[in-house]
């Protein structure tokens, strides 16, 4: 009697275990449609990555495009910009990075920059600043030629987006 | 075997923390009392498990509904091609969509059986009344609440439901204008009018909710009905809610969703209309009209009365037959005077129940076939006879009929159909 | 088994058609007088059917062809066109493809720039003026979910056979009849205006045998050879004929209106898996806690 209980308990456990165990299987692929719905759709994602073509971008001059919903600086330096880049010594710096770190090799005149203060997000002015560069006009953040941090509040550099060169004048950025 | 654990509850809290809950908010102990000790007759069967799939059924619509509300655009330009945004861009859209307009289906086919299935076994009969008609209330906010959601992709149907279900308020003598300029926001179905039924369509069906913990409140005072209609007589009668009915109750709710998940998985559009898929357009009225499945046979009361009835002209007289058709449904505790409750033991009333089955599926077909010919004739027969069931057939049934002896209990009935 | 239960199952059954029939009875609305519409055997139809990947491919290169220029599609996104399950073009190709198109930009110079995957097809016509003053006044309709705002209605009760097959390619069935249904002179058949005189073809119309009042503004689209088909990767050539064009087209257009066919019947397949094996888990479940209790 005893053992024919056991065998019976057995059985019945393992009846309710499996349920239990094929049900959660069943919430979960269940819950996680209703949660991942929530990332970003397939029309977001196409255009996660974007090509830009930089011909029309003279010396000197700068241009704000939008990358991921972000305003990106597309910056075409003079040399004068970049030689005052590459003197400036990694002592000076808050966030220390060489010009070499902030461009592509081959590209240095290219500077491809997210173009949100590292503070607390605001549009710096470019062309302007004690450093020749960005300065921030909500709390007086100042960036040099290379977008690196120099004066003021934010504590990094603008941050660079991931992007590679396709050619000498398409970049691809994402 | 005996059922000791079918008494209320006697829960007596284990910790501290429990102690302590318990004596601020005793929900601990409600819990037990109502979801699992609650004392459930032994003998129901598979058609009160539509109870429960109808309580998910709510939760999945209101989970779906919500996911949806965060990717659709409620104005008249965008409302439509973003429902295709959804079905197309949106992580598991098509899915989630799917399982959002088939549910409205899949919802009122289990509320049909849940309310057919009360007719037949008596389940409005004293001391359910009220019971009763806070369920014919959530069957009308269903249907409110679908009609709305059906207006939100923009569709032909969408549109042109919209303009002739707002007609109806127009039938109302001398107010019926403002009344109709009021619902819409303008002068016809517009922009106005999509983003107030966007905004109720979420709004109602947190009403139903609450009209639904109502509805179990009513139902936990006396107690379940059960298909011999005989009152719990003692401890022997009944389980315990839990494991008993939460287990048969899944088990229902399983097998509900295997047509559920064929129709969403494998042909999510053929409850739907085509011309759904063609944008509004307020100057084309498509060919034929014709609302979701679930409204068709009070659609064909609507439509049955072609006719003046003396001052009443035939709109209006069409609306008073329509909304009298749910009206009725509130009485119907008082209409059905008998004192047997199941129809197992009512050897006339078996059979006008069904007729009054075919009768609804009837209509229901009616509502879907042109105005024209003999169905309109049919229309009108089965509309009377519809009425007549409520009005004459249940009240005489009532007096005239001899029912079967009952059992004594349930116990004994079960007892008896083990040994049979 | 007592005389309720049985009596009871009986019922049940009775009840459960009775289900299906009302389930059943909206398809009775689209019950219009027309022509029979003959079904084709669609690779997508049924339960395990996909799409054929070469017949998309040609499928769009009709509508590129031949439909594009006076149809739209704005609801199709370039990049889609490389998915799985549809056609199913290389990126490279789908990238290139976009760039022959102009698409609006207000934030572009001169308001158009280059088109790229993420882009949507670019409509034929400005407006919707455009395009009725380039057809007649008729307004070509958009390709994006046409396919499935067409359909075929079968005589009672066989569409409550639909519901268990799953009968969805109605639109592709009437999408290729309407392809082949052209006739250069009013046919002998046509149907008579309600006064007793023949059938009266307004200027400017067409004969259809298979759209909704016989005259159809757009002129028999496709001719036999009209388009020149690029070999696909099976090898396999294919006649160039109306009917051939048609159905691709069709198929083409199946695909446009639910893209995500494919993948849906694959996670369908699974969810209906589970919950076969759910059930029968919760109904051994039920059993054996219900065990002993008599009711």
């Amino acid at each position: 009697m005893a053992t024919q209980a056991e065998h019976h308990g057995t059985r019945r456990d393992f009846i309710f275990v499996a349920t239990a165990a094929v049900g959660g299987v069943g919430v979960v692929a269940t819950v996680w449609p209703l949660i991942n719905q929530l990332n970003p759709d397939a029309s977001t994602l196409a255009l996660a990555s974007i090509e830009f073509d930089l011909s029309a971008i003279e010396e000197g001059q700068s241009v704000t495009i939008l990358w991921r919903g972000l305003p990106v600086f597309v910056r075409h330096r003079t040399q004068k910009e970049i030689d005052e880049a590459k003197a400036v010594p990694m002592a000076d710096l808050k966030d220390p990075e060489t010009d070499e770190q902030r461009t592509k090799p081959g590209h240095e005149q290219w500077l491809i920059m997210i173009a949100n203060c590292t503070h607390l997000g605001c549009v710096p002015v470019g062309e302007s600043g004690e450093y020749d560069g960005w300065f921030c006009p909500c709390h007086g953040s100042v960036y040099d030629t290379a977008g690196r941090i120099r004066k003021g509040p934010a504590p990094k550099n603008l941050v660079l987006p991931p992007y590679d060169f396709i050619s000498d004048t398409l970049v691809q950025i994402g | 075997m005996g059922a000791p654990m079918s008494e209320h509850s006697t829960y007596t809290p284990g910790t501290g923390i429990e102690k302590w809950l318990d004596e601020r908010l005793p929900i601990i102990r409600f819990s037990k009392e109502h979801l699992m000790d609650f004392p459930t007759p032994k003998n129901l069967n598979y058609w009160w498990t539509f109870g429960a799939i109808l309580a998910i059924m709510l939760v999945v619509q209101i989970v779906t509904g919500v996911i949806l509300a965060m990717h659709y655009t409620p104005n008249v330009a965008l409302a439509f091609d973003s429902v295709e945004h959804i079905k197309r861009d949106v992580n598991g859209g098509r899915i989630i969509q799917a399982v959002h307009s088939v549910g409205a289906s899949m919802f009122f086919a289990a509320v049909y059986v849940h309310i057919f299935r009360g007719m037949y076994f008596g389940s409005y009969k004293a001391p359910r009344e009220i019971l009763w008609i806070l369920g014919v209330l959530i069957f009308v906010l269903m249907m409110a609440t679908a009609f709305m959601g059906y207006v939100l992709p923009w569709g032909q149907m969408s549109f042109w439901a919209a303009t002739v279900i707002t007609n109806i308020f127009g039938a109302i003598p001398v107010l019926g204008n403002p009344i109709l300029e009021l619902l819409r926001g303008g002068f016809s179905v517009g922009n106005p009018t999509l983003n107030r039924f966007f905004s109720l369509h979420y709004l109602l069906p947190f009403v139903i909710a609450a009209v639904v913990v109502l509805h179990i409140w009513a139902l936990h005072v006396p107690g379940n009905n059960n298909p011999i209609g005989v009152d719990v007589k003692s401890s022997r009668d009944t389980v315990p809610f839990h494991p008993y009915y939460t287990m048969k109750d899944l088990y229902g709710v399983v097998l509900f969703a295997i047509p559920f998940a064929w129709f969403v998985f494998f042909a999510p559009d053929i409850l739907g209309h085509p011309d759904n898929y063609v944008m509004a357009n307020s100057q084309v009225t498509p060919a034929h009209i014709v609302p979701e499945w679930y409204f068709l046979p009070f659609y064909a009361i609507l439509r049955a009365i072609d006719f003046n009835i003396l001052f009443i002209n035939s709109q209006l007289g069409g609306v008073i037959f329509f909304g009298g058709s749910i009206v009725i449904l509130f009485f119907l505790p008082w209409l059905d005077t008998s004192k047997v409750r199941s129809g197992t033991f009512r050897p006339m009333f078996k059979w006008f129940y069904w007729l009054f089955v075919i009768n609804f599926l009837a209509l229901a077909y009616l509502g879907a076939a042109p105005a024209e010919g003999v169905y309109v004739i049919l229309a009108k027969i089965c509309t009377a006879y519809y009425f007549a069931h409520f009005i004459i057939v249940l009240p005489v049934l009532s007096r005239i009929e001899k029912p079967r002896p009952l059992p004594a209990s349930i116990s004994e009935s079960v007892l008896g159909k083990a040994h049979a | 088994m007592g005389g309720i239960v049985s009596m009871f199952k009986t019922k049940t059954i009775l009840a459960a058609v009775a289900l299906v029939a009302a389930f059943a009875a909206p398809a009775f609305a689209q019950d219009h007088s027309g022509p029979h519409i003959e079904k084709q055997s669609w690779s997508f139809g049924g339960l395990f059917g996909t799409y054929d990947q070469n017949q998309l491919q040609r499928g769009f290169q009709v509508f590129r062809e031949v439909c594009s220029n006076c149809h739209g599609a704005r609801l199709i996104a370039f990049r889609t066109l490389a998915e799985e399950g549809g056609p199913h073009f290389s990126e490279g190709q789908v990238k290139a493809l976009a760039a022959e198109y102009n698409i609006a930009d207000a934030t572009a110079e001169g308001g158009t720039r280059k088109g790229v995957a993420a882009d949507r097809w670019p409509s034929p016509f400005a407006t919707e003026q455009d395009a009725r003053d380039a057809n007649g006044g008729a307004l070509p309709p958009d390709f994006s979910v046409l396919a499935k705002a067409r359909g075929v209605t079968d005589a009672f009760p066989w569409w409550i056979t639909n519901y268990f097959t799953g009968y969805s390619e109605g639109g592709p069935d009437y999408i290729h009849a309407l392809m082949n249904g052209y006739h250069e002179e009013v046919p002998e058949n046509a149907p008579h205006a309600a006064d007793g005189t023949p059938f009266a073809l307004p200027e400017g119309k067409y004969y259809n045998d298979y759209f909704p009042g016989h005259a159809i503004s757009m002129p028999p689209p496709l001719q036999d050879g009209a388009v020149t088909y690029v070999p696909g990767e099976d090898g396999v050539t294919v006649p160039e004929t109306v009917n051939q064009y048609s159905e691709d087209v069709s198929a083409f257009m199946m695909w446009m209106a639910e893209p995500g066919l494919v993948s849906r019947k694959e996670t369908g397949f699974k969810v209906l898996l589970f919950l076969v094996l759910f059930a029968g888990l919760m109904y051994a479940t039920k059993r054996k806690i219900w065990q002993g209790i008599e009711h």
